[in-house]
């Protein structure tokens, strides 16, 4: 393991879906390239349809990409199999968007976010416990919730508890794939603030994957645009919103919503 | 005292409270003294977070509560009519006619196994005697004037095989069809990618115009109500807690939720990178609310005289309405 | 589409071999032949037995006996009867239309029955009456069908509203087409209700399930919202969504049923495979008992064939899927 260089590298990572017989090959992803530095925040900006998804999934390896390279703190990912792999699951963890599809519904609190630690084998009953409701107070959930089951806490309380289990096994790098969509501006904030104090405790690297430009300039100091599976343009927030070259960018900054300094009347 | 618009109204909601019974807790107060209008032909946007109240508010003004939810106090007049004391068929001749509603996620609003095009005429067919072919005519002719370029191939398509703001421009043609005088928007373009949010915005403005309608347009994001709404009304565990210009409630807003709000909302990017600010602490358990102002454990405002009872609304200059303690009430 | 179907008719042929296989074992693992009453009888030899054993082929090896089984199922004979010494074909294909008119009506009555009344039921707000249906399904569920084929015997005998067994009365011939259908009819109602009463409550709990869960659906607020009128929303909106699972128990339900029709003919005395069935089990007459079980795998392969189609036509998703 290299103790410098980025801790992920990606070179022209491709995915490809077989269709119906006839029918040429659905490209998720052509070779996509990215690096994200330790301790950095990378997004990655595209609409639905643009790969972001997929790649999300083929960095957790739960797909197999097509073709390309993967490196995880200097090792090969894709080389990986079975046991080999199990390691760097936990060192690579990933948050989705739909929390309350992400959340077993019979679980308590404190049982979802203890699980990773009882597959990884790590500790034993109380133990495991009493880090559940360190990781459940870490995020902002009073561990007195510890018996709440999804259905009874709120969207933005659900995102934090998925982010708590995502946190057990003291990953690497996160990779939050669309975690803020749906939550309220507040909730958003709420959530962005933590991450930001999680990162700068613990040197956690993300990957925000987003369809909004405007959350992702406050998230993110880079930037990458997917679209149709490629990255089109990449850079700082500020850039890409104010000197947009590729037309995809520039229609995602059309579209992002902030409050204009003057509110104007109808368009 | 409830806000009242410039021009004659056509909803007028006064003092509405409701409560759900669920279960053996105690009952959850999701509206209390909600008073709003919205005039012929005007766009009001009701903005809160989740839980507040807002879609509570739509299924009370549509008559559609569910069983657990009783309206305590208060009254919904559209055209002079209390909506609430009417029987289940005058209520269901009003809804889709007279009021009709678009729902966030188009692809659990619209049925799986049944055409686009059937869809959208039922709606016809419900309030209308008409034959089968004049209401596919008028069906077709509402989907043509949601900006669908080929709509006799999209009325015979079923939603699965449509696109997230296609299925969404379906939801609007099923609001529109039958040529309501209002329209209630229940987030609707939560569901959708920022580009597509932005063409549903357009069109939405577009059709409003055109149309003459009235519109509630219930939702979270700041930057939807401020390019739609000529007025903006900000809710709070059920309660109004300001109203004004979408000008006035984000560029110089009084209440201090309503400043927090505006303040955690993404800025356009600067070279320095501007991170969120949050409004400290959890919205409160509709279910055990605090005897004063729901907001007073997160107000960086507050003073003693908070924790004893809820303020009143106080009417503000430029027609204006707030509901603090630090302007009186 | 055709594809698909294509593809089901194959498997349901492979079904249909292997229950052929399955069954001929199955019942010669079952000791003792047609041959072996007879060897009780102090006035044949033993060697008449044999011979006789010889000349039908029952002292050859299974696989050769089987195979001589199937080739006779594919020249249309199905095999030949000991008992009434002739093919089994003609005397196997009238009592199966009469079962299949029998389990045709059950099934076409049961599911009239159950889907409104599910429907109806999901739908209710009201506590009474959907507790009063769901004591009345419980119970109906608990009575096992033999009892309830006897209690309905019972019933014609006591009353002489109904016919107590038979397809035909006597002089069935000399009446008008009409009369004869009222004829037929008349004596079918007793053993079409056996069935349609053990099949109900389980028709019944499904069909208010899946519509009471659809209800829940946000389409259904959706349409509401737009001003559906309730009925048509019920039969028009919620029941077509909600058919989905009920499709997959059409078939299932057919299998439940014929196996029943089985018993109840026996008991009322309906000329179907049911009672041929049991006479020729209780007689060792191989190629009998075959016939009537390879007819009622039949009709249960095409009956899931229509409830495929069915599916496919009644969910565009799948259609998708399939391509």
């Amino acid at each position: 393991m290299e103790a410098e260089g980025p801790l992920l590298r990606v070179r022209g990572l491709t995915k490809r879906y077989a269709r119906r017989r006839g029918a040429e090959p659905v490209e998720a992803l052509r070779g996509v390239d990215l690096t994200i530095a330790r301790g950095g925040a990378l997004a990655l900006v595209g609409q639905s349809g643009s790969g972001k998804s997929t790649l999300a999934r083929c960095l957790a390896r739960l797909e197999e990409p097509s073709a390309g390279e993967v490196w995880f703190e200097g090792v090969d990912l894709l080389a990986l199999r079975g046991r080999s792999l199990r390691p760097f699951r936990a060192r690579l963890q990933l948050v989705l968007q739909d929390s309350a599809a992400a959340l077993d519904p019979r679980l308590t609190a404190a049982d979802i976010v203890g699980e990773p630690l009882e597959v990884a084998g790590r500790g034993g009953r109380r133990e495991r416990r009493r880090r559940a409701l360190e990781l459940m107070e870490s995020v902002g959930i009073p561990s007195a919730w510890s018996a709440r089951r999804p259905r009874e806490l709120s969207g933005g309380q659900r995102q934090r508890l998925a982010l708590a289990r995502a946190l057990a096994l003291e990953p690497r790098l996160l990779i939050l794939d669309e975690a803020f969509t749906g939550l309220d501006a507040s909730v958003q904030a709420q959530i962005a603030c933590l991450l930001e104090d999680l990162r700068a405790r613990h040197g956690l690297t993300f990957l925000y994957i987003s369809h909004d430009l405007a959350l992702v300039a406050a998230l993110a100091d880079e930037a990458a645009v997917l679209y149709e599976g490629r990255i089109v343009e990449q850079g700082t927030p500020f850039r890409l919103f104010a000197e947009a070259r590729h037309p995809h960018t520039r229609a995602l900054a059309a579209a992002a919503t902030f409050l204009p300094a003057a509110t104007e009347a109808w368009p | 005292m409830p806000y009242h618009s410039a021009v004659a109204a056509l909803l007028e909601v006064r003092d509405l409270a409701v409560r759900y019974h669920l279960g053996s807790g105690p009952p959850v107060q999701a509206l209390d003294e909600v008073g709003l209008d919205v005039g012929d032909g005007e766009a009001v946007g009701l903005l809160g977070e989740s839980g507040c109240g807002k879609t509570t508010l739509l299924l009370a003004i549509l008559g559609l509560l569910p069983p657990a939810a009783r309206v305590v106090r208060g009254s919904v007049r559209f055209r002079g009519r209390d909506l609430l004391g009417l029987g289940e068929r005058e209520r269901r001749a009003v809804r889709g006619a007279e009021v009709s509603i678009v729902f966030q996620d188009p692809m659990l609003a619209l049925n799986p196994v049944r055409r686009i095009g059937w869809q959208v005429a039922e709606v016809v067919a419900a309030h209308e005697a008409w034959g089968r072919s004049r209401c596919r005519e008028a069906a077709t002719g509402a989907l043509a004037a949601v900006g669908f370029e080929e709509p006799h191939r999209v009325y015979d398509a079923y939603p699965h095989e449509l696109s997230g703001g296609q299925r969404q421009r379906v939801l609007i043609a099923q609001a529109l069809v039958c040529r309501p005088a209002l329209v209630l928007a229940d987030e609707p373009t939560a569901a959708l990618d920022t580009t597509t949010r932005a063409e549903l915005r357009t069109l939405l403005a577009g059709l409003q115009r055109r149309l003459g309608l009235a519109v509630l347009l219930v939702s979270h994001d700041l930057a939807s109500i401020a390019a739609l709404a000529r007025r903006a009304v900000v809710m709070y565990a059920g309660r109004i807690v300001e109203a004004g210009t979408p000008a006035q409630v984000f560029g110089s807003p009084l209440h201090p939720y309503s400043r927090g709000l505006v303040r955690a909302f993404p800025r356009p990017p600067a070279a320095a990178r501007a991170a969120l600010v949050p409004i400290p602490g959890a919205a409160p358990d509709l279910a055990r609310l605090p005897a004063g102002c729901a907001f007073e454990s997160r107000c960086p405002e507050r003073v003693p005289a908070c924790a004893l009872r809820p303020p009143h609304e106080v009417p503000r200059p430029g027609e204006r309405l707030v509901r603090c303690f630090t302007y009186g009430g | 589409m055709t594809r698909r179907l294509v593809r089901r008719a194959a498997h349901g042929l492979a079904l249909l071999a292997g229950v052929s296989l399955l069954s001929f074992v199955l019942v010669e693992l079952a000791p003792g032949d047609f041959f072996g009453e007879m060897r009780l009888d102090p006035r044949m030899s033993e060697a008449t037995v044999r011979l006789l054993r010889e000349r039908h082929g029952l002292d050859r090896p299974l696989h050769e006996r089987y195979l001589r089984w199937a080739g006779s199922l594919l020249r249309g004979e199905l095999g030949f009867s000991f008992a009434y010494g002739q093919p089994v074909a003609p005397l196997v294909w009238p009592r199966a239309r009469n079962t299949l008119v029998l389990t045709a009506t059950a099934t076409a009555l049961a599911w009239s029955v159950a889907v409104p009344l599910g429907v109806w039921w999901a739908a209710r707000r009201r506590r009474a009456a959907g507790h009063a249906l769901s004591a009345l399904t419980a119970l109906l569920l608990a009575l096992p069908d033999l009892v309830l084929a006897f209690a309905l015997l019972l019933l014609a005998v006591r009353t002489g509203w109904f016919p107590a067994g038979g397809m035909v009365s006597l002089g069935h011939e000399g009446m008008t087409a009409a009369g004869r259908l009222g004829d037929v009819l008349w004596h079918l109602a007793l053993p079409a209700t056996a069935l349609v009463l053990g099949v109900l409550p389980v028709l019944l709990r499904h069909v208010r399930a899946a519509v009471a869960a659809t209800l829940h659906e946000p389409f259904v607020l959706a349409a509401r919202a737009h001003g559906v009128p309730e009925g048509r929303l019920l039969f028009r909106h919620v029941l077509p969504a909600a058919a989905n699972p009920l499709v997959s128990l059409f078939g299932l339900s057919l299998a439940g049923l014929l196996s029943m029709s089985l018993l109840v003919e026996v008991v009322m005395s309906w000329p179907g495979l049911g009672p041929l069935m049991l006479e020729a089990i209780l007689a060792r007459d191989l190629h009998l008992v075959l016939g009537p079980v390879l007819a009622s795998t039949l009709f249960l392969v095409c009956g899931n064939l229509l409830a495929d189609v069915l599916l496919v036509a009644a969910d565009p998703r799948i259609r998708a899927e399939e391509g």
